[in-house]
């Protein structure tokens, strides 16, 4: 078991043709992932090293089966593209591209409400479950199948996560990039419970950053709900007021957002606080006891 | 990105808010003229910097005359405003906004934000007109009124009446109010913004409604499409070496430390500043390579880094991933020599080929102190600068 993606996972790729689509559609091929499609209008009938191009991705599903869909559609388009996959009702739609502009997504999750899909990202790394399944641009090599979930608002934070816990012979059940943009589809909330609801899944390392109170609301939720150990790391804790640190979300506004408020409602859910990013592996394997 | 009062103001004019007429100057000669276009009578003269609380520090002036406004005019331009928002290095006044006057009957406060939680814009209106609404949110929530917006569906009319009434407006400005109210909306969606701020917002005594203030900022994602917001870009307004950084991609923030940081990724950039601090030091920034640190980035990431005098030693994080580690190392190489690093400069890479990235900067015959993690790298960098 794992969560949201698994060896039977179908992917296609919606700007196949780009070059940010073709580095990491071979990528994840050669990691295992089945990559059955491609979407990009205007180039359908031809394929990508043997993966087929549709110019519509309600035509990649019908002839492909394909149940997830990775978006590396350039920012102005990139909206448009989810609420294709959407309407489509591809079941996960994970969107890579960083910079879409805030009201477009505002748009997107008002497309989404009632709909089948789920959306994870923007400006995300992707979903991966280590053996089985890489949808995104995450290095798959330093990932190890095990019991250990991790859920980001980073990219490259995550994979020192990651590369902590390989390091300290501790495996992963599924890493989960939410990004780093004020606007997503899934948050915290989503990915813990699914994590709490997966027998695979022993502990959880959460990765938050300054800006928003999703960490809050994901505090509250570990309190009410979550049994397994849960260990947290907020990056920003030296990052000054009102301005915004590279992510579009990553900013303390009206003295809200604070590094740490965060870390104190982590404390109070009886989360392992992560004080130093260098020991992300350690606090968790510490916590699991 | 920001925009000066009298920008935002014509934004809102085209899109139907009630602004008062007003002429922008750049010289006590330019703001006499304006003052005696607007009819000679009593105006505004308000300095034109990129942060509020201008009015307590002295950048607002009533004048009676045109003679008067060319006065305030020539105290203004030219000196340095100091506000709680500027910062104790202040903002250099480069302009002024000559406006008619208005009789005051209230002030109120109408904003627009994209809050995080409903992932909606949302209008919010206080009766508390004048205040920073950080205080009132604080002080006396209860008087902040909100209305959430459905994109799919726009502001609302009800939207409008709910607010209106919530303030206490009198019954024959309601409407007056919810067509300000849709045209800021307007106003903001139209234009991509982040913020919009109309504080005061105020009801003159014969009955009208004026935004006295306005602010406005822009999602940075979305000038792509807004050529006319582009062209508003003061640069002069912002942090030079922020400026020179957006050149090249490359996401840049100072700080007040003395170690300086590249990183690729916002995350680990952040992170890596937190570290410094953890071992007892301060980074001099936050910079963010992107993901492809070819050698012209890396070059001119150093070139900004090392322009603050401050900085008395650098530490490279780069968690290669898809970037190969020997790529980056020949980037660092290159660039250090190009700029002629002078001071201590600590290496920490991880990812694939990590290993002749290595042999590459120890093969350099630079000075690089190699560090094996995240944590290494930071005790190192912090001993390096003895601090």
């Amino acid at each position: 078991m794992s969560i949201l993606v698994d060896k039977n996972t179908k992917v296609l790729t919606q700007g196949i043709t780009g070059s940010t689509g073709q580095l990491h559609t071979r990528g994840c091929r050669d990691y295992g992932t089945q990559m059955v499609a491609g979407v990009t209008p205007g180039r359908g009938g031809t394929d990508f090293e043997g993966i087929p191009i549709f110019n519509t991705v309600v035509e990649a599903v019908a002839e492909t089966g394909a149940n997830a869909s990775v978006i590396y559609v350039p920012p102005p388009f990139a909206a448009d593209a989810i609420m294709e996959a959407v309407d489509a009702e591809v079941e996960l739609v994970i969107c890579i591209t960083e910079g879409i502009p805030v009201l477009d997504m505002v748009r997107v999750k008002r497309y989404l409400a009632g709909k089948k899909s789920r959306l994870i990202g923007p400006n995300c790394p992707g979903v991966i479950t280590p053996g089985e399944c890489k949808i995104g641009i995450m290095p798959g090599y330093i990932h190890t199948p095990g019991a250990i979930g991790v859920v980001s608002r980073s990219g490259t934070l995550t994979y020192e996560a990651v590369h902590q816990l390989t390091q300290l012979g501790i495996g992963q059940s599924s890493c989960v990039g939410i990004g780093g943009d004020p606007v997503n589809g899934t948050g915290f909330i989503d990915v813990l419970r699914l994590f709490q609801d997966d027998p695979q899944t022993e502990g959880v390392v959460l990765i938050g950053e300054i800006g928003g109170s999703a960490e809050e609301e994901a505090a509250a939720f570990i309190k009410e709900h979550m049994t397994k150990p849960v260990a947290a790391f907020i990056a920003g804790q030296t990052a000054p007021k009102g301005k915004r640190m590279g992510h579009a979300g990553a900013i303390i506004a009206g003295g809200k957002g604070t590094a740490a408020e965060k870390v104190q409602a982590f404390r109070d859910a009886g989360v392992a606080i992560i004080s130093s990013p260098a020991e992300m592996g350690k606090t968790m394997a510490a916590a699991m006891g | 990105m920001n925009i000066h009062e009298y920008q935002a103001k014509e934004i809102l004019r085209k899109n139907g808010v009630a602004v008062l007429d007003g002429r922008v100057a750049t010289t006590p000669d330019e703001a006499e003229a304006a003052a005696q276009e607007l009819g000679g009578g009593l105006c505004v003269v308000k300095a034109q910097i990129h942060a509020g609380g201008r009015g307590k520090a002295g950048g607002v002036k009533l004048a009676k005359t045109p003679q008067e406004a060319r006065e305030y005019a020539a105290a203004l331009l030219g000196t340095t405003l100091v506000t709680h928002q500027t910062g104790p290095e202040g903002k250099e006044v480069q302009k002024v906004f000559v406006e008619q006057g208005c009789d005051i009957d209230q002030e109120f406060y109408l904003g627009m934000v994209i809050d995080r939680a409903t992932a909606r814009v949302t209008m919010m209106a206080s009766s508390e007109g004048g205040v920073e609404i950080e205080e009132v949110a604080e002080r006396s929530p209860e008087k902040i009124l909100r209305a959430t917006i459905d994109p799919a569906v726009g502001f609302g009319a009800f939207q409008g009446r709910q607010l209106a009434y919530g303030l206490g407006l009198p019954k024959d400005t309601v409407n007056k109010a919810v067509a300000f109210m849709r045209g800021l909306y307007k106003a903001f969606s139209e234009s991509d913004a982040s913020m919009a701020e109309i504080n005061p917002l105020v009801l003159t005594k014969s009955g009208d409604l004026l935004a006295l203030d306005a602010k406005m900022g822009f999602d940075d994602n979305a000038l792509f499409r807004h050529a006319d917001i582009r062209e508003m870009r003061d640069v002069t307004e912002e942090n030079e070496k922020e400026v020179a950084a957006s050149k090249f991609d490359l996401n840049y923030i100072a700080l007040d430390g003395n170690i300086g940081c590249m990183v690729n990724g916002a995350g680990l950039a952040m992170a890596t500043m937190d570290i410094i601090k953890h071992y007892g030091a301060e980074p001099a920034n936050f910079l963010d390579v992107g993901g492809g640190a070819t050698t012209e980035k890396v070059t001119e990431a150093f070139k900004i880094i090392l322009s603050d005098e401050n900085v008395k030693g650098v530490l490279v994080n780069i968690f290669g991933g898809i970037m190969r580690c020997d790529v980056v190392a020949n980037g660092v190489v290159e660039a250090a020599k190009q700029v002629n690093l002078s001071v201590p400069l600590v290496v920490r890479l991880e990812g694939t080929n990590v290993e002749l990235g290595k042999t590459i900067l120890a093969e350099s015959g630079l000075a690089i102190i190699p560090a094996d993690d995240l944590a290494d790298g930071a005790k190192k960098i912090v001993e390096a600068i003895g601090a």
